[in-house]
């Protein structure tokens, strides 16, 4: 439970600065992703339904203030991205950074893709390539970028949280 | 991997399951806020009182911050140009003798057409933008008002002389504003000095040139050219009639050789809001009352 509940404070926190002091460190009109970060360590480091966890609380955050009145898009998609992740916790060793790097950068293109079908696509703007170039790519780019400095910050929460959750178990 | 273990002896629900329930609740609440109010009601409230007040709060800090490292910068520059703005000052208040003049005799001129400036005549009311949309695909941004100050969904959205946007959802105490250079914004609107009209829609593609493309503009006489001013016209409705939207910058024949279409620079920077005026009036258009 308190391991919910620091998810979910960690996720205000990401999802506020996202908002406010991302925008002063965007180039060329483009920010890293925070969210999928979150949602994406969060599941391949305890799998599925962790996962699906923090994808909930990042896609409603954002559905919530941003949605443009259709609110569950954002969750939709975070979710499958957590459960997906979640898919490779058999694989997750604290110690390969490489592993990590791949698989957010590839969520974040996921991301970018099914959220460009949806929301331009249906909207008859054909022009794949501009946009896979132009914002889909240098946004995975990136949030790959960030994810080496945030990645370590991910890994220390999730040891201590580990290691206090042994010892409760041991007493 | 000794925790995983013991979380699968308490329940055992699979993850499947647990992602076909999150589908389906994410789909229902979809469908209730595309047909209904139901969700985004409560949902609002709950921003209100847990997102917004932190998002103004880190936006008073930065803003201070700014303040001090500006106050340093300035003071030489400041001590300059005071004197350059003193000479400034007579220019202008010559300048200001002649402008009056002019307004006298272009309130005349209105009142012979029988036209008010209704533009100037809009209630507004200031608000600060305190966020932005996290993702790169849309141009949305939070402001700092809400119900509580009387703003309502579809009121438009202007910063110093030009319109920035339309408000697509609100909260006690804040409001989303979509704004005319986001993709998916369609704004009817019309050339001021021929009274042409075109539909002027915000393109991603063009978001890095700080441009909005237009088309659909009817001008068979040739009589548009580049540099005139558009504005929202008066059958659109949603934004009240003759608000600036920008100036056209380029203008092409279609190929259907009936149309025209073309970009436009906004007549606000888009990059550098920090406040706006909400006009708390909504566009009566007919079918509805205020």
């Amino acid at each position: 439970m308190r391991r919910k509940i620091l998810e979910v404070i960690i996720i205000f926190i990401a999802f506020i600065l996202q908002c406010t002091v991302f925008r002063l460190i965007s180039l060329g009109n483009v920010v890293p992703n925070m969210m999928i970060i979150l949602t994406s360590a969060f599941g391949f480091m305890n799998g599925k339904k962790e996962g699906m966890f923090v994808g909930f609380f990042c896609g409603i955050f954002t559905d919530i203030l941003f949605g443009s009145g259709l609110i569950g898009l954002y969750t939709l998609i975070y979710v499958w991205i957590g459960f997906g992740n979640g898919l490779f916790n058999a694989l997750f060793y604290p110690e390969d950074i490489k592993f990590p790097i791949v698989l957010i950068g590839v969520s974040d293109l996921v991301y970018g893709f099914v959220y460009y079908v949806l929301t331009f696509l249906l909207r008859s703007r054909l022009d794949l390539g501009y946009y896979m170039i132009h914002i889909v790519l240098p946004e995975a780019i990136y949030t790959i970028v960030v994810t080496i400095v945030i990645y370590r910050l991910l890994l220390y929460f999730e040891e201590t949280m580990e290691l206090r959750e042994k010892q409760e178990d041991m007493e | 991997m000794a925790r995983v273990r013991l979380k699968r002896k308490k329940f055992s629900m699979p993850g499947r399951y647990i992602l076909l329930i999150l589908t389906i609740l994410c789909i229902a609440m979809m469908l209730l806020t595309y047909f209904t109010d139901a969700v985004s009601g409560p949902l609002s409230y709950v921003a209100a009182y847990t997102i917004v007040p932190i998002e103004s709060g880190l936006n008073t800090i930065g803003e201070r911050f700014k303040e001090h490292v500006d106050n340093f910068q300035s003071l030489e520059a400041v001590l300059s140009e005071n004197k350059a703005l003193k000479e400034q000052v007579e220019e202008l208040s010559q300048e200001k003798n002649n402008l009056i003049e002019d307004k006298y005799e272009l309130t005349e001129l209105r009142n012979l057409y029988d036209l008010d400036d209704k533009f100037s005549d809009y209630k507004k009311v200031g608000a600060r933008v305190i966020g932005k949309d996290p993702g790169n695909w849309f141009s949305v941004f939070l402001i700092d008002k809400g119900t509580d100050d009387g703003l309502k969904v579809d009121m438009n959205v202007i910063a110093g002389n030009g319109l920035v946007g339309i408000i697509t959802e609100v909260g006690p105490n804040w409001a989303t504003v979509r704004s005319v250079i986001d993709d998916a914004s369609n704004v009817s609107s019309m050339v001021l000095s021929t009274s042409d009209t075109c539909m002027v829609s915000g393109d991603l593609k063009l978001m890095e040139s700080g441009e909005i493309r237009f088309d659909q503009l009817t001008d068979d006489e040739d009589a548009v050219v580049v540099g005139d001013e558009i504005v929202t016209s008066n059958i659109s409705n949603k934004f009240l009639p003759n608000i600036t939207i920008g100036y056209i910058s380029s203008l092409d024949k279609d190929a259907n050789n009936l149309t025209k279409s073309g970009t436009l620079t906004p007549a606000v920077d888009f990059k550098h809001i920090n406040t706006v005026l909400v006009i708390t009036e909504l566009k009566n258009s007919g079918s509805e009352q205020k």
